[in-house]
């Protein structure tokens, strides 16, 4: 009778260990990235660096809060950069009109709309979510190009309050974060502690299982996709802030690094499983990855060949991970 | 045929152990079977025998331990390994890939299609539909067509993971014929099932594991399943209640709570008819595929019916969602419990779902008034938590619990029960009918289906049996043994066999 390993060895419980705790491993890495971005560059991590790359990372996070949350039901949303343009462009032409406060509600309204566009197609005609949120995306673009023709004697301004938000900082700290915190905490609260949150996993997991509860899912699909372009809309608008300059491709860079960003941070894909701290760390991730590779100047090329094999490594991690028993 | 020595064991397993985690699954499993032999692996649920076949069959590497196929060490590194040595499984979950059609999974696993068919028609299911997506069949056949399967490869030594836990009595038959003369002609068998009918039919020797050890292994006679149930729960099981009839008893007359005339669905249920009072509990009894699965899924708001009326408390109701049937009380806990589970999320979560299934109820969650209710449900049903993280990693009774759970811990006035002890341990088994006469005698009512004929007189008031889609018959309880149930189940009226 062997009695070998018997007590797994060391090495198998670290790995369970970050196994269990994703976000652990998530910090792990970005702390081996900024200590390799403090040895090619020494000195450059200080704490004016750290704020520009907070404020870089949380219009990404915000965006990837929208891939989270509709990746737990197993869906995408990839109109939420479309979605994000519109609202900074539609904020900066109206500013100059109706003030800020009413530009920013008018912003929001094709937000809203294309989430309830969104809603009906997926959960009422049942059309999978990437071609759905594709398609609105699509539309949401040709729209903006109509509207902009439309305004293009106005001119455009972005509203000062937002540029405080988008550029400003406050004790070295940018003010981005009294949004994004307060937000973030929410989130993070709701995804496992209120109805709403259970649910979307519940869907994810087992959408039969979900109905057979009583759960009726078309509901949640229009509150999530909803909420999915509310979120993106106010991310456009931090985002305006930050860059001053709206244009008809604002956020585009950012749709698909706030997927990547979410399918780091530990979210499956298929849904069921994830969580948005997961997804901040990874927002963050990429955005000091980003600066590390400018930093190597490397070739535009080289650096979408470096950020997309690293999104497959993690990926593959990730999947052998959570295959295991 | 105890003589060791006379003939060595074409398996012997010793020592095994698998943790998972912070789980020990198996600590100190032993297992020896001989040419010929069928043996039983006994054990409450979670004691590991699942893990075990699992490690024996090479879909799962053990920590410990030492495996010797006919006198050789052995370590299968795979299902296929192990496949082409002589040891096939069927394993407790369906194992044929859903989204495709049967045709496709026997090219995929390079099933020979000459004995597939010939096992396959004598197990009960003549022409077996080769391209509907495997999804849309009934457990019972899924369970047949793996065992079909796994004939066809034959195996030496077959392992059997509760494969009749899902199936009717008819096919039950059939099953123990063929492992029986699988026996007869040389092979052995491992054969795991909480039925004690079965087992004393058709094995020759048990093994019992309690909590991942072995801790027996008895010969079969008269009178050894009360030495099993001791060694298996490491104490004797308190005598099953005799159940006293309440004094008062369900009022049968009066508007019932659920009143069913003339219900029709899909191309199996016919013309079905009963009513439900407060506070009854109505067995439903049927061979496999006489339109049970319809009947519940009809009024569960599942499928719509085709034809007849559903009344609750007198009121008609129409059903377009099983959020309707919830509305009006109606709860299902389904027969496949694949079809319940929301198997990556955890036992909480699975329990809550449907407190938040309605949009009022989206918001904050009152955490220590659902977690009281939970903890209450899990105790009730004496639910194995130690890997309640994902129930997809709980033992196959313990997610048979889970799905359970769910509906008494919100309190219920009408439950549907499709075969809810499926795979379930005898002292389980117990709690859930007291459970069930509990609930009834709060005033709730319940339909209960189920595939083990003994059952009907454990929790049942009244039975209804259901042929070609039709009630052929209606019985008191009471009167209803199994030999009954069984002519009634057939067709033949009991009333004709009485007379
Ligand atoms: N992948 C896994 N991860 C963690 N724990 C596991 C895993 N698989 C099994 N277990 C645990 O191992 C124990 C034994 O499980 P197993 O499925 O072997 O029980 P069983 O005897 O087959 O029970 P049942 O009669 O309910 O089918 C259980 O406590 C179960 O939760
Ligand atoms: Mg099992």
């Amino acid at each position: 009778m062997s009695m070998a390993a018997d007590q797994p060895s060391p090495a198998a419980r670290i790995g369970r260990f970050l196994r269990d705790n994703p976000v652990v491993t998530l910090l792990i890495l970005l702390a081996l990235l900024v200590l390799l971005l403090q040895v090619l560059r020494p000195g450059i991590v200080n704490e004016r660096w750290i704020g520009n790359t907070v404020k870089f990372a949380i219009p990404l996070a915000m965006l990837a809060a929208c891939q989270t949350l509709t990746m737990l039901t197993g869906g995408i949303d990839l109109s939420a950069s479309v979605v994000a343009t519109i609202a900074a462009f539609v904020v900066a032409t109206q500013e100059p009109q109706v003030g800020t406060g009413l530009a920013i509600v008018l912003s929001l309204l094709p937000a809203v709309l294309i989430g309830l566009v969104n809603g009906f197609g997926v959960g009422i005609c049942r059309v999978h979510p990437l071609i759905m949120t594709l398609g609105t995306g699509l539309i949401g673009t040709g729209c903006l190009q109509v509207y902009q023709r439309g305004v293009i004697a106005t001119g455009s301004v972005v509203p000062a309050s937002l540029e405080w938000l988008g550029t400003g900082r406050t004790w070295g700290m940018p003010n981005a974060l009294v949004l994004f915190v307060p937000f973030a905490v929410i989130l993070l609260l709701a995804q496992r502690r209120t109805g709403f949150g259970r649910l979307l996993y519940a869907i994810g997991a087992n959408e039969n299982a979900a109905r057979l509860s009583g759960v009726r899912a078309w509901q949640v699909y229009f509150g999530l996709y909803v909420l999915s372009a509310l979120i993106a809309g106010v991310a456009g608008l931090l985002y305006v802030g930050l860059i001053k300059a709206p244009s008809l491709s604002l956020a585009e860079p950012l749709l698909l690094p706030s997927v990547a960003a979410a399918v780091i941070g530990g979210t499956s894909i298929f849904g069921g499983r994830g969580s948005y701290s997961g997804t901040i760390v990874g927002a963050l991730i990429l955005t000091v990855l980003n600066t590390l590779l400018t930093l190597l100047q490397m070739p535009e090329g080289a650096r979408r060949i470096i950020f997309g094999g690293i999104i497959l490594a993690v990926t593959a991690l990730y999947a052998r991970l959570t295959d295991q028993g | 045929m105890t003589d060791a020595a006379a003939d060595a064991p074409i398996l012997d397993a010793q020592g095994v152990s698998k943790r998972f985690g912070a789980v020990v699954a198996l600590r100190d499993a032993s297992l020896r079977v001989r040419r010929g032999e069928v043996v039983a692996l006994m054990g409450a649920n979670g004691a590991g025998k699942s893990t075990l076949v699992k490690i024996l069959t090479g879909a799962l590497r053990r920590d410990g331990g030492t495996l010797r196929i006919r006198g050789r060490d052995q370590s299968f590194g795979s299902p296929g390994a192990a496949r082409r040595g002589g040891l096939v499984p069927v394993y407790q979950e369906p194992s044929l890939i859903p989204d495709l059609d049967l045709d496709e999974n026997l090219r995929l696993g390079g099933t020979p299609r000459e004995p597939f068919h010939h096992w396959v028609r004598e197990l009960g299911i003549p022409d077996p539909p080769m391209d509907d997506p495997i999804r849309h069949l009934p457990l019972a056949t899924l369970r047949i067509l793996d065992l079909a399967r796994a004939l066809a490869s034959e195996p030496d030594v077959l392992l059997l993971d509760e494969m009749t836990a899902a199936l009717p009595t008819d096919l039950v038959e059939r099953v123990l014929k063929v492992v029986r003369e699988q026996a007869d002609a040389g092979r052995s068998v491992i054969y795991i099932s909480h039925r004690f009918a079965e087992i004393s039919q058709l094995c020759d020797r048990a093994t019992v594991l309690r909590d991942g050890a072995t801790v027996g292994d008895l010969p079969i006679e008269p009178g050894v399943e009360e030495k099993i149930v001791t060694l298996m729960l490491g104490a004797a099981l308190s005598p099953a209640q005799a159940r006293a009839r309440e004094a008062t008893g369900p009022a049968t007359t009066g508007t019932p709570r659920l009143r069913v005339r003339g219900l029709a669905a899909g191309t199996k249920l016919a013309d079905v008819s009963f009513d439900l009072h407060k506070g009854e509990v109505l067995g439903v009894v049927a061979l496999e595929g006489q339109g049970q699965d319809e009947l519940f899924d009809a009024l569960a708001g599942f499928r719509r019916p085709g034809g007849g009326t559903i009344e609750i408390d007198g009121q008609p109701q129409s059903f377009r969602h099983p959020a309707d049937a919830i509305a009006a009380g109606l709860t299902l806990v389904p027969g496949d419990r694949a079809e319940a589970l929301l198997s990556s999320r955890s036992v909480r979560e699975n329990i809550a779902v449907p407190y938040v299934a309605r949009p009022r109820h989206w918001g904050p969650i009152a955490m220590r008034r659902e977690g009281a209710q939970v903890a209450q449900a899990i105790e009730r049903l004496q639910i194995d938590t130690r890997a309640q993280g994902e129930v997809r990693r709980l033992s196959g009774g313990n997610q048979q619990k889970v799905t359970i759970a769910r509906w008494i811990a919100g309190g219920v006035q009408t439950l549907l029960l499709f075969d809810p002890t499926r795979g379930i341990d005898v002292r389980t088994k117990r709690q859930i009918y007291a459970l069930v006469r509990d609930l009834a005698a709060q005033g709730a009512s319940v339909l209960f289906y189920t595939s083990e004929l003994g059952e009907i007189q454990a929790a049942c008031d009244r039975v209804v049996v259901i042929f070609n889609g039709r009630v052929v018959d209606v019985l008191d309880a009471q009167d209803a043994d199994e030999p009954m149930l069984m002519r009634a189940a057939y067709g033949l009226t009991a009333r004709e066999v009485r007379a």
